[in-house]
């Protein structure tokens, strides 16, 4: 019986049905998450700024977005006068389905990841610099001025930022000596040390810290241009653009930007957990976990990775509240000024140290 | 079969993509088609097992070089019908050379269909690791001298964008954002005691 069943998973059908339940079990509480991410966002904006915030749909107005949700898909859909009709409506299904396949790659647990490839980061950068496409599409479709503008603005912001990011995903796979993030993982184990921000496996690494931790402090800030997050959301920034490439969307296009920008957002947090933070690494390790039954420490991890993006999130939930927009030669200065440089000495020093500190080659 | 019919799948879209970026009318939609078969191609390289070169093709090809070329052909207003102006004159020519790159091709297609893969025999040296360790390995030991003039040629051009542009205007101010960072209450303001009917000397 067991045998038949084994065959059964790996035959073409099998594995396409197994795979299937895979994303659907990623994607769908991904996606009930997002509802209360959104929530926690706007809950934690009006806190700074001593306000309720969303309060009346549901008890604490949990259930507020959901109620978007209705409002959104609800409306009509509205398509400007000599729009591009097929380039506008592809751009913000594009911004989602880019924004949901980096998950492929993410590791939530011990041996829990849809795809387990050897390439992951590389993966996850190249999905995250096609980001760009559904802004430039969506700006340029809309045949309007100010659509266009933020789309101009958005390219030019996130490939600067990219470069920078590259850079410090270097580092940490110079650390690593992989770029599977299961592997990435699995190497930051036995206590948060180990993690790669306070340099990598091993106490004689953690000199590098003063290298890392710069380097998860410039991820994160280029994480937040590259997901148009203020302080950087100069492509949609509304007191100079209304809404920039947004701006003649409504109904369920508009919303799918929206998750799309959300689901990015997150993704950066996890991918900051699972590149700096040990990603379902416990901070210390307790040696009675090992004891548990396997799908129980598989909770365990995923409780510690859910909380570190939750972490993430609250951070970049606060930068928005309480810094002001970057002025856009501001944040070019600082892209290519500042960070480039920073993350390109420091590839440099970290690969000098692989080489000839201790453990080195 | 699934690997056969991923190839056939991606190899028609990238030459379907192919023909809509010569074929189309807006220049945007170009670019776009042009996106679409470097992706295809990507899926190309997955499908012979070379993860590494495919994501490379989509960073670099897609991520920046592709966004480039729409910044551009957004900006600029291509007017096609200008264009094709010139279609019948430049015809010839680019026959010619369409002709040239088609033979070549089934040149080497048909030399590789009767005889094979060339130095499909060469022993391979570094079987058991990644392909990213294998070109890594290559590219930092056999060919690093290739590769280092490759950067140098990459810089050369990069710095002359940089000359050819760039313009240094007398009497602009500046932000310098040192100066801001560095001042403090004392160097930022001064506090003047006025006494009434007398005003601020200045």
């Amino acid at each position: 019986m067991d045998a038949v069943a084994n065959n059964f998973w790996t035959t073409p059908g099998g594995w396409t049905l197994i795979t299937v339940a895979q994303i659907l079990a990623v994607v769908l509480p991904l996606l009930v998450a997002l509802a209360f991410f959104m929530l926690a966002d706007r809950k934690i904006w009006a806190g700074v700024q001593m306000r309720k915030g969303p309060n009346v749909v549901g008890p604490f107005g949990l259930l507020q977005s959901f109620a978007d949700l209705i409002k959104f898909v609800l409306k009509e859909i509205v398509i400007p006068d000599g729009a591009d009709k097929f380039v506008f409506l592809l751009a913000p299904v594009l911004t989602f389905v880019l924004a949901m396949v980096g998950w492929a790659v993410i590791p939530f647990a011990p041996g829990w990841v849809v795809s387990d490839i050897n390439v992951g980061v590389l993966y996850l950068f190249a999905i995250s610099s096609l980001g760009v496409y559904g802004i430039i599409m969506g700006g340029w479709a809309s045949n309007s001025k100010y659509p266009f503008l933020g789309s101009l603005r958005s390219a030019a912001q996130m490939v600067s930022y990219e470069v920078s990011i590259g850079f410090v995903i270097v580092t940490v796979i110079l650390l690593s000596g992989t770029m599977n993030l299961q592997k990435i993982v699995e190497l930051q184990s036995g206590g948060f040390w180990n993690w790669n921000v306070f340099g990598g496996p091993g106490l004689a690494n953690l000199p590098l810290a003063l290298i890392m931790v710069p380097m998860a402090v410039i991820f994160f800030i280029s994480a937040l241009a590259e997901t148009n997050r203020p302080p950087f959301d100069l492509p949609e920034a509304e007191s100079e653009l209304v809404a920039g490439y947004q701006v003649e969307y409504s109904s369920s296009p508009f919303l799918l930007f929206m998750i799309g920008e959300l689901v990015n957002i997150v993704l950066m947090c996890a991918l900051i957990s699972v590149m700096f933070f040990g990603g379902w690494q416990a901070p210390i390790d307790l040696p009675w976990v090992a004891s548990w039954p396997p799908t129980v420490q598989s909770f365990y991890g995923l409780m510690w990775f859910v909380m570190k993006i939750c972490f993430f999130f609250f951070l970049i939930g606060m930068v928005k509240a309480i810094v002001p927009r970057y002025r856009y030669d501001q944040l070019m200065r600082l892209g290519w000024k500042v960070f480039l440089p920073t993350s390109l000495v420091a590839v440099v020093l970290v690969a000098a140290w692989r080489v000839f500190g201790p453990g080195g080659a | 079969m699934a690997l056969a019919i991923a190839f056939y799948l991606l190899a028609a879209v990238t030459v379907g993509a192919g023909f809509g970026v010569v074929s189309s009318r807006n220049p945007v939609h170009s670019v776009l088609f042009l996106i679409l078969s470097f992706f295809s191609a990507a899926g190309l390289f997955v499908t012979m097992g070379a993860e590494f070169l495919a994501m490379l093709l989509v960073v670099v090809y897609v991520g920046a070089v592709a966004v480039l070329f729409l910044f551009v052909v957004m900006m600029l207003d291509v007017d096609f019908a200008a264009l094709r102006q010139g279609f019948a004159r430049y015809m010839p020519l680019g026959g010619l050379v369409a002709g040239i790159l088609a033979i070549e091709m089934i040149v080497v297609a048909t030399a590789v269909a009767t005889g094979g893969t060339p130095k499909a025999d060469t022993p391979q040296v570094y079987g058991d690791v990644s392909n990213i360790e294998a070109i890594g390995r290559v590219l930092y030991t056999d060919y690093v001298y290739f590769f280092q003039a490759a950067g140098l040629v990459l810089l050369v051009a990069m710095i002359g964008a940089i000359v050819l542009t760039l313009r240094h205007k007398p009497g602009v101010r500046r932000q310098v954002i040192v100066d801001q960072v560095a001042r403090t209450p004392k160097t930022g303001m001064r506090v003047v005691q006025i006494k009434p009917g007398q005003g601020i000397d200045q």
